[in-house]
């Protein structure tokens, strides 16, 4: 029990409400009011949330904390406070504009169970801007925009929240005795709470269509929407999971950097720029990122920048490496020193750049992609006939360890070191296998 | 000799967990990405919280409740998460709220050419708030300095209770380089040699949300000291004023840059971001070749350090700004300088950074 628990929530200095005469809001605030003592909560345990609309009026009638924010946008701030102190209970005061334009948040608290609750005034229409229609217009309504009547199908908050896993879901209207009890309920559950609360916009809803108390409970009646308790789960809250989440997390590795001892000696004395062209699949970064980082553990200092389509085990890759004796100022490459082209999706992708190359650079390829419209040296790629099982999956390994013995840039060492240092036990065993076929440079 | 080996993502990852922030929330992009997925790896593991959201806007709706909760929050996307998480940097600046928000710039404009790099955003970053209030925008050339610029972003997050940019690009952030051995940590050998940022708060410090007998009100709306909606010109006056003035007035204390002079030169070339590594490359050309030439690497884009770029300008006849977008910054410098010096664009919009032959062609010209 908190040491302060007042014999009022509401902040009695800012009465009467700003709100039209007959508006339904004064009486949700006082039905908050009834559930705050029932749970008897210190005022600085609560956090209330609004957004736009005359509901957003409401937080200065609270003594609690108040976080009042953009449109639609409430359900974002509270759970963002919820999940930073799960110990603060957190309400939503939100209109059906709000779950208009805030739709999408709406549905995915309700999906994460994130542990808010959302009291939604719903009062079919847009009260502050003048009685234009919203998401929960009744259909045939006249409204400030609907002049000829409504013709959109009323959306279902309560349904929505329901249809996306909302831990508990209610729909009442302001007029319910029980209203306050509903509402301890749902501030106790732990997990998404929505309250779709039906009540009525005297300025303008009810003036513009017969619709009064009566008729409103007819309305629920004949959409078959029952008010009530809807749902009600035991899946935790997203605060809880996560906390399970922490506690796992906790003995887990943290980010660690990765050093490279220099170990090996280079005598390069100008950046070299070398592209590897190839296709998903073939690991022709991964080559890169051992060229790069055998560079590495040379003295000498490398980028790489990894080039491939959205999806993914389909189309080029290609891996763009600048090895250098001094830090790499320009990551870009125009003009490759050396280009090897392991399939025909790379070759094609580089285009632009192998036209670029003359005879100072040189184009290694692979079976069959010869042809090129470059002024460069071609050589082909070939690797000892038998030595490695099957040439084809491990192009892209056996292409940088053929460079790096045709280049003679750092020793061979380096690039067995790179493959320990870098890959998973099990790619490194396979690759260090294949890598024994090679001899040190000469 | 150690080295390592990180690409920029990594590099901005530990400057925001070396300074402190425990909250993460974003939403896929590339090539924002890598922040996301190691953000949200490692924040549970210290006990913060990472999140991914159902959209931009959500990501800095939960990042800003969570400030007001006493969060250091942090969040990363690119330019079409940006356009989207405009509405929501206003509340921030009305607010109050600290925020640093690392925008990976691509090309656009929308999708545009997904995903290469540009900095077609700076402009944007400055001005994405309705009533056009100042925001702090810090740009970093490479990966220690991505590092060192996250951290120092959310000094000044906390203490001009702003949002703080990170304008970083997609080069910068997916690029894999080979880096000295602790040029991205705390026991970083060579840390930039930058002045520090005062620790106190700029005004009334954030009182967040805590359960200890005080009340706090935060609104979008505007609000007398005790956070309740007013409607009082003087008020208003009062507090839109120093929305602005406490950033503008400290332009001094957040300005920073490199100078590197060379007496005699008549040509001073500044750039920033990934456009000045184009620069230095140039610069080295230059001078190989006998040639006199300054350079001038702006890491504060806003507020504008005026003063210290007109500094630099004694003797300067032209200056050649090299950047990755129509001439957004060269624009500034304009009305800046005065006319009878040159201003030369070097401009690329088309995927392919800036080259530095391009530069140096431009000096030649």
């Amino acid at each position: 029990m908190p040491e302060i628990v007042p014999e009022t929530y509401i902040a009695e200095q800012n009465l009467p409400y700003d709100f039209c005469p007959g508006c339904s809001h004064g009486q949700i605030l006082g039905a908050l009011n009834k559930s705050l003592l029932q749970q008897q909560l210190d005022p600085s345990e609560v956090v209330i949330v609004t957004d736009i609309g005359c509901v957003g009026l409401s937080d200065k009638y609270f003594v609690t904390h108040a976080f009042h924010g953009l449109h639609g946008r409430s359900i974002t701030y509270a759970s963002g406070i919820k999940m930073q102190n799960p110990n603060l209970k957190v309400v939503v005061l939100i209109g059906d504009g709000g779950c208009g334009i805030g739709g999408h948040h709406l549905l995915n608290a309700a999906r994460t169970n994130t542990d808010v609750t959302v009291l939604v005034f719903n009062n079919f229409n847009f009260g502050m801007t003048g009685g234009q229609h919203s998401v929960t217009t009744p259909l045939n309504s006249i409204t400030a925009t609907t002049a000829l009547g409504s013709s959109d199908a009323p959306m279902d908050i309560a349904g929505t929240a329901q249809v996306n896993g909302g831990g508990f879901v209610a729909r009442a209207t302001a007029f319910d005795k029980d209203l306050p009890d509903v509402i301890t309920k749902a501030m106790k559950h732990d997990g998404f709470a929505l309250l779709d609360i039906w009540e009525l916009c005297t300025a303008y809803y009810v003036a513009r269509n017969d619709f009064g108390r009566k008729e409103m409970l007819g309305y629920m009646d004949s959409m078959q929407m029952k008010s009530g308790i809807l749902q009600e789960t035991k899946r935790p809250g997203f605060q809880t999971r996560y906390k399970a989440l922490k506690q796992q997390s906790k003995n887990q590795d943290k980010l660690k950097s990765l050093l490279l001892e220099t170990k090996y000696a280079s005598t390069l004395d100008k950046p070299i720029s070398i592209v590897l062209a190839g296709a998903a699949g073939q690991k022709v970064v991964s080559a890169g990122n051992l060229l790069a980082t055998a560079a590495t553990l040379s003295g000498l200092w490398a980028s790489i920048r990894a080039d491939f389509p959205i999806t993914i085990q389909t189309g080029f890759s290609v891996a763009e490496i600048i090895i250098s004796p001094e830090p790499v100022l320009y990551s870009g490459i125009i003009k490759p020193d050396i280009a090897a082209l392991i399939a025909a999706e790379g070759k094609t992708k580089i285009t632009r750049l192998t036209k670029e190359m003359d005879q100072a650079d040189t184009i290694y390829f692979a079976a069959g992609l010869g042809e090129v419209d470059s002024g460069a040296k071609k050589i082909p790629l070939l690797f000892p006939e038998g030595i490695v099982k099957s040439i084809k999956k491990n192009i892209s390994i056996l292409t940088a360890a053929m460079l790096v013995q045709e280049l003679d840039i750092f020793p061979f060492k380096a690039l067995r070191e790179a493959v320990r240092k870098i890959q998973k036990t099990k790619v490194a065993e396979i690759n260090l296998e294949i890598l024994a076929n090679f001899e040190e440079n000469k | 000799m150690r080295r390592e080996m990180l690409d920029g993502a990594a590099a901005i990852t530990r400057g925001a967990l070396d300074a402190g922030c425990d909250f993460y929330a974003g939403y896929p992009i590339t090539p924002a990405s890598g922040i996301l997925s190691h953000m949200l790896r490692e924040l549970p593991k210290v006990g913060g919280v990472g999140l991914q959201c159902e959209d931009e806007i959500s990501s800095i709706g939960h990042c800003i409740g969570a400030a007001a909760a006493g969060a250091t929050v942090f969040t990363a996307t690119s330019g079409p998460g940006l356009s989207l998480y405009s509405e929501n940097i206003g509340l921030a600046i009305m607010m109050e709220i600290p925020l640093v928000i690392a925008v990976s710039q691509r090309l656009g404009p929308a999708t545009g050419a997904a995903t290469a790099v540009a900095q077609g955003d700076i402009q944007f970053m400055r001005w994405c708030t309705s009533g056009g209030y100042p925001v702090i925008v810090l740009s970093p050339t490479n990966i220690p300095e991505s590092y060192h610029l996250t951290k120092r972003a959310f000094q000044l997050a906390k203490r001009f209770r702003s949002p703080v940019f990170l304008a970083t690009d997609k080069e910068t952030v997916m690029t894999t380089e080979s880096i000295a051995e602790s040029a991205v940590s705390t026991k970083a050998k060579n840390a930039p040699d930058w002045p520090a940022i005062p620790a106190e708060p700029v005004g009334n410090p954030l009182v967040p949300f805590q359960i200890d007998g005080t009340i706090h009100h935060y609104t979008g709306s505007s609000h007398n000291k005790a956070g309740h909606i007013t409607k009082d010109p003087e008020i208003i006056a009062e507090f839109n004023a120093k929305l602005a003035d406490k950033i503008v007035s400290r332009t001094a204390e957040i300005s920073l840059i490199k100078a590197d002079l060379q007496k005699g030169a008549k040509t001073l070339i500044l750039s920033y971001g990934i456009s000045a590594r184009s620069m230095e490359a140039a610069v080295k050309q230059l001078r190989s070749a006998d040639k006199k030439v300054s350079a001038l690497t702006i890491y504060s884009l806003w507020p504008i350090p005026e003063k210290q770029i007109l500094n630099c300008l004694k003797g300067i006849r032209r200056i050649i700004i090299p950047e990755m977008n129509h001439g957004q910054y060269r624009r500034e410098i304009e009305r800046l300088v005065t006319p009878d010096i040159e201003l030369l664009g070097v401009n690329r919009v088309d995927t392919i950074l800036i080259t530095p032959e391009e530069i140096v062609e431009a000096f030649y010209a």
